[in-house]
């Protein structure tokens, strides 16, 4: 019978079948940050149980890291005394971390890719629902609670039923200022923020070729915003290319293998999913959210939608209400007080080029705070190298140091309540980027135009 | 874990969708580094105003309503992976959620601390909500053995699914570690008979 890339990657790491459904499931890779994993330490070590396969895990502090002084100290003593329980526990199990003021420290999903530890046809688990960006170069990637954190520790396994099979398919060329992130916000303004509950996605067509590894990690990233536990997109050429080279990438015959591995996972001709949908790229507009769930968007230029299901009008409400917006209202000319570009779903290199080449020569509006959050120490260094932090610097942005920052806002980059924010990360909950804060989700591109205009616009008119 | 077979109780109404774990706990309480405590924090920007004073309107503060089965609207704990948001609700004394849809992450978080997501159909969700609102000392009796949600006050008896596994594990109050610690040799084997490694 035909394979999707699923079936094949799923079946080549069943250790065994148990009756009932359920798979014990191999993992190749396991991330660990300082928020999700303290109480997997313990619980491992309360069981007297050793780390089974502890060069599998990597380590970096990111959630709850400052974005400023890094050298120093971290200020505030819950979050330092979460880092450096991380610091104290992979010493202990002497597990490879790469801490805070360390090269290749960075947001686990920013990190990961970039250092070549993300590989095809792997699995790969962290205490973090965003894993799913790693399934951008065709692997099995997936966010797990601290309990699976723990048994991952213990075993290298988790205990799991396979997913059903959605395949999302996006043919045809994309409009000027649609980016990955639209594509992506769009898919999920169709299918709402429960819509792939239970499956796992497949990304397919030209729309998703066309990207770069950086936009292929933007889509798979935000899978589980409408609810997938993953999204996957088959490795290719641009995969290989990307990996070519990377540190933990194979190197020589090794290289050569991996690729003709690699070269076999996708989904073959016939294979069937349990549901398929399909869209046309040229329907996508410049994406922006104006609800509390990243289900809430719209086309930038569009009104917010008023058909509403009777039994959701009153959730719908409550969501408008927080957000200060009326059904039927447009949202251009709205005045924004923040622009936050930056988290695991934008915030790589290519992001802060593409902010980089619209800002250049123009300056932000004075009432908007412009923060810049690097993916990474390694996105950090390579935009001071391509001269970015200057342009930024003469736009009035401000360029900051790694880590998750004000996408849920542990640490001291809160948008204070009230305040409006265009940002590029992937979640608008209520109070998501400090209590009371109003989050708009959008693309890099426009919050660069956005931060400076001072306003919601219809940036189809500002591109050149 | 502890075990989990018969539970009867009041129940407290949320009868909000899309209900997200940055609701249920805000990330800014994550920094803790052991299970307890989070239970004080449970929906914590709608149960507290920013001087940390109750609000008067939260369900859980206006005194009508208690008990340890909690009754939410459809897509409960969507986001993020965060395990803290079924220690939070669990910590705050609730042994089981009603929804009619429940995120896939928060499920298996709850189900690994022995909180049950019970899961019904939309239409009885609705009609518990309106029961619970109307008569907020109606009892609610779950009995995971038989997979039953009984309303006695309806003189019904309401099946709900589970997968047998996890049942059998919140019956006897065992996780996935000790079964799969069990599975070393298994594990041991495919990795040595694996066509490609990484």
């Amino acid at each position: 019978m035909a394979k999707t890339l699923l079936d094949k990657i799923w079946d080549a790491h069943v250790v065994k079948s148990i009756p009932g459904g359920l798979d014990v499931f191999y993992i190749d890779r396991h991330l660990i940050h300082e928020v999700t994993s303290p109480q997997a330490f313990d619980e491992i070590e309360a069981r007297g149980l050793p780390l089974f396969r502890k060069e599998q895990i990597v380590a970096t502090a990111d959630h709850n890291v400052p974005t400023k002084n890094q050298h120093l100290p971290i200020e505030e003593p819950l979050s330092r005394f979460q880092v450096d329980k991380l610091t104290e526990n992979c010493a202990k199990h002497n597990i490879e971390l790469y801490g805070l003021g360390h090269e290749k420290q960075g947001i686990v999903h920013v990190m990961g890719p970039e250092l070549g530890i993300t590989q095809p046809g792997m699995t790969i688990v962290c205490g973090d629902s965003h894993t799913s960006t790693h399934g951008a170069f065709g692997a099995i990637a997936f966010g797990i609670g601290t309990s699976q954190v723990a048994q991952v520790m213990a075993s290298q396994c988790l205990l799991l039923s396979k997913p059903k099979s959605m395949r999302i398919t996006v043919d045809g060329n994309v409009k000027p200022g649609v980016t990955a992130k639209d594509i992506i916000l769009y898919v999920i303004s169709k299918l709402g923020t429960g819509g792939a509950t239970g499956f796992f996605v497949e990304y397919a067509g030209s729309a998703f070729r066309n990207l770069s590894m950086e936009g292929r990690m933007t889509v798979c990233n935000m899978s589980i915003e409408m609810g997938a536990r993953g999204g996957m997109i088959a490795p290719d050429q641009t995969t290989f290319d990307y990996l070519n080279g990377r540190e933990f990438a194979p190197k020589g015959e090794r290289w050569e293998q991996a690729v003709a591995y690699w070269a076999t996972l996708f989904t073959e001709e016939g294979a069937t999913f349990d549901k398929e949908l399909t869209f046309d790229a040229a329907d996508i507009a410049p994406m922006i959210t104006f609800g509390t769930n990243p289900g809430m968007g719209m086309a930038i230029d569009a009104v917010i939608p008023t058909d509403v299901p009777v039994s959701e009008q009153a959730s719908y409400s409550k969501s408008l209400q927080y957000m200060g917006f009326q059904p039927g209202e447009s949202l251009l000319g709205k005045e924004i007080q923040y622009v936050f570009i930056g988290s695991c779903t934008n915030s790589r290199i290519e992001d802060l080029r593409q902010v980089a080449k619209y800002v250049q020569g123009k300056r932000k509006a004075p009432h908007v705070e412009a923060i810049i959050v690097p993916g990474s120490k390694h996105v950090e260094k390579q935009a001071i190298e391509e001269g970015i932090d200057k342009v930024l610097a003469e736009a009035g942005f401000e360029l900051r140091e790694p880590g998750c920052s004000a996408c849920l806002a542990m640490n001291e980059d809160k948008i204070p309540a009230g305040a409006y924010c265009v940002s590029t990360s992937n979640r608008n909950f209520e109070g998501r980027q400090g209590p009371g804060s109003r989050t708009l989700l959008a693309s890099p591109l426009v919050a660069a135009i956005t931060a400076v205009e001072g306003k919601i616009v219809d940036i189809t008119q500002y591109l050149n | 874990m502890e075990k989990f077979e018969v539970l009867q109780s009041t129940a407290v109404p949320l009868p909000i969708e899309n209900i997200d774990t940055d609701q249920i706990i805000p990330a800014r309480f994550l920094k803790a580094t052991s299970r307890e405590g989070f239970g004080e924090n449970l929906f914590r920007d709608w149960r507290f105003d920013n001087a940390g004073q109750p609000k008067a309107d939260f369900v859980m503060n206006t005194g009508r309503y208690s008990g340890r089965i909690l009754v939410a609207g459809k897509n409960f704990g969507c986001g993020s992976s965060r395990e803290h948001a079924a220690w939070a609700i669990y910590d705050a004394g609730f042994k089981v959620v009603i929804s009619s849809f429940f995120a896939d992450i928060f499920k298996g978080n709850a189900l690994n601390n022995g909180l049950l997501p019970l899961q019904v159909s939309d239409e009885v969700l609705a009609r518990l909500l309106t029961q619970i609102e109307e008569d907020p000392q109606t009892t609610l009796v779950v009995n995971l053995v038989n997979q039953e949600l009984e309303v006695p006050v309806w003189e019904e008896k309401i099946p709900f699914a589970i997968d047998a596994y996890k049942k059998e594990c919140l019956i006897n109050g065992y996780d996935d570690i000790d079964f799969l610690v069990n599975q070393k040799e298994a594990i041991e084997q495919y990795e040595s008979n694996r066509p490609w490694a990484y």
